[in-house]
């Protein structure tokens, strides 16, 4: 099954009843997918937006109603939803928001890239907030994140980001749905009208700055919440390596393969793949460094992630980077010449 | 003794932070005396906008859902469609729903969404401290139009509300004023009857409130009031631009 239908269908069979989106390639499957299906199921929604920033506010509109709702983009859509993304943050509403990310900057091209993990981990609009991010990097993963990134979103209220590219949203591999968990999201979040309780409101505004700071505190402590509970990796032929990779996504599939040719030659390669670009883990590369002393980023861009890692290592190693931007798919044989290269450095 | 006026009980007994003679007091009553005389408090969500009535839901005693600028069409569309069964209204200014908030109203709009909109024109933005609205008039004075808004440069003054009734999804749509005791009386029952239709799955109601704003106008409230009559009118005239039900 392709990528992006993946998505669709997991996120309908994890509860998923509202949907907006706004076409732009490579995720348009992924709208067709919720425009063919939502109406199949009791409740579903499915609205074709006037624009990113429609979508996104319908979205944070049908969360306070108490849906679990999605919208989905690639990049440059996404720049246009940051202003509901923040305001999702503001208010402390669940939302999930899919970047099937292209090349950019500006409209860029429809290729793979992983040019916005600087907009994904920092936030993304304006404010002091933080979007849990979580990285995909097979099929079956879409699946599987697509559903925990609801129940995450439910969680800490707050919005939730699956970040891919365009080669994992179009390509089709095997994949198995599981039973999602029941939904845990308490009616006092959700406004249906006072009926017979009390009026209550949600909003983002606070003009008195005591007021303002107490909120930016609250949403501070859920984010270490969040940084101390939710890291997620994977490692992959760690024990003997001399030099690490770090990679998320498609360019850690490519970083498989190219350990693989690397290890045939001899050469003790291994890979760290954090799974949550935020919280981003860290602690586990320091705790790598205290074995190995080169690290080697790999990301299809220019250079982002690298400065996550570095902060990470604070020196404890060396760090280099390969990158290609702008929509390039780098191949593993190219990175296994690049990482032998730097075996010989 | 008889009382025979008092506070409407969807309003909270909290003293509005408008300004003196802004038009702003008087519509919030009369949307909360028109939610009060329908019943519908209890599943009415109202979603107040960016500008002078942000703070909306520190008067109105029902579920509110604060809109980013402009998009209070969108959140109702999100709103209204995950509980068709609740009364939507979005409450929006002229910069907010004729300018920034454009796309989101007209589409909103178009779609036939069942919802209310509540459309205060007082040719300025409020909040901010006076700057041009796209319903400025031609030859009046903002802080960013300080010899007076000239075609040429600013444009012409938006009809919104004659826009909005081009479109099939729109059912009524009506421009009232609320600076007379004859002109609120009518902008009450264009408020009603637009909850109505929504009641009635009707589709889109918008009801436009002509506003005093004699701060930023630097009028005294009197005569903030007249000018409504006797300049703000003459470009946006009174009265029912659509009502399908009407016409049967």
């Amino acid at each position: 099954m392709q990528g992006n239908r993946v998505i669709g269908e997991a996120a309908i069979r994890a509860g998923c009843r509202f949907y907006a989106g706004y076409p732009i390639t490579p995720q348009n499957e992924l709208t067709e997918y919720m425009a063919e299906h939502m109406r199949r199921v009791k409740g579903g929604v499915f609205i074709q937006a006037e624009s990113e920033l429609a979508a996104i506010n319908m979205v944070l509109g049908a969360s306070a109603a108490g849906a679990r709702a999605m919208t989905s983009s690639s990049s440059p859509g996404i720049s246009l939803k940051q202003e509901g993304i923040s305001s999702l943050a503001a208010d402390e509403l669940p939302a999930v928001i899919v970047n099937i990310m292209r090349g950019g900057p500006g409209l860029g091209n429809i290729l793979p890239s992983q040019g916005d993990y600087f907009q994904a981990t920092r936030g993304g609009g304006h404010g002091d907030y933080r979007t849990i991010v979580l990285a995909p990097a097979s099929v079956q993963e879409l699946a599987d994140l697509t559903m925990d990134a609801f129940d995450l979103a439910d969680r800490y209220r707050n919005p939730v980001l699956l970040l891919a590219d365009g080669m994992m949203g179009q390509m089709m591999e095997p994949v198995e749905f599981r039973t999602p968990s029941p939904r845990q999201y308490r009616e006092e979040y959700i406004l249906r009208g006072k009926g017979t309780g009390k009026s209550r409101f949600i909003r983002a505004l606070i003009l008195d700055a005591i007021r303002m700071e107490e909120h930016n505190w609250k949403l501070y402590r859920k984010y270490q919440v969040i940084a101390e509970e939710e890291v997620r990796f994977e490692t992959f032929w760690t024990d003997d390596a001399e030099i690490l990779i770090v990679a998320y996504g498609t360019a850690a599939r490519i970083a498989k393969g190219a350990i693989k040719r690397s290890r045939e030659m001899g050469i003790a390669v291994g890979l760290i793949r954090p799974i949550t670009l935020w919280p981003f883990p860290g602690e586990v590369i320091r705790r790598f460094a205290e074995e190995v002393g080169s690290f080697l980023v790999f990301e299809m861009n220019t250079g982002q992630m690298l400065e996550d890692v570095k902060l990470a290592l604070e020196g404890r190693a060396r760090v280099d980077f390969y990158g290609r931007p702008g929509g390039v798919i780098p191949t593993p044989a190219e990175l296994a010449k690049v990482i032998a290269y730097q075996v010989k450095r | 003794m008889k009382k025979v006026f008092s506070r409407p009980r969807t309003l909270k007994d909290v003293p509005f932070h408008y300004c003196s003679g802004c038009g702003h007091s008087i519509t919030h009553r009369l949307i909360a005396e028109a939610i009060d005389e329908l019943g519908i408090a209890d599943r009415t969500i109202g979603i107040p906008p960016a500008g002078c009535a942000v703070i909306a839901y520190n008067y109105f005693d029902i579920d509110m859902l604060e809109a980013p600028h402009g998009r209070g069409c969108a959140v109702a569309t999100g709103m209204k469609r995950v509980l068709p069964d609740r009364i939507i209204f979005s409450y929006q200014g002229d910069g907010d729903l004729a300018a920034i908030g454009t796309a989101e109203t007209f589409h909103a709009a178009n779609r036939g969404e069942n919802i209310t909109v509540l459309f205060i024109n007082n040719a300025v933005y409020g909040m901010t401290g006076g700057q041009m609205a796209p319903t400025t008039l031609l030859g009046q004075t903002s802080t960013t139009t300080p010899p007076g808004r000239t075609a040429v440069l600013d444009g012409h003054p938006v009809h919104f509300s004659e826009v909005l009734a081009t479109l099939a999804g729109a059912v009524y749509v009506e421009r009232c004023a609320v600076n007379s005791p004859a002109n609120i009386a009518r902008a009450k029952r264009a408020i009603r009857k637009a909850f109505q239709y929504q009641m009635q799955d009707r589709g889109f109601s918008l009801v436009e409130i002509l506003s005093q704003c004699p701060t930023n106008w630097k009028m005294r409230p009197t005569d903030a009031c007249r000018w409504v009559d006797e300049v703000m009118t003459k470009e946006f005239p009174l009265g029912v631009i659509k009502d399908l039900q009407a016409k049967g």
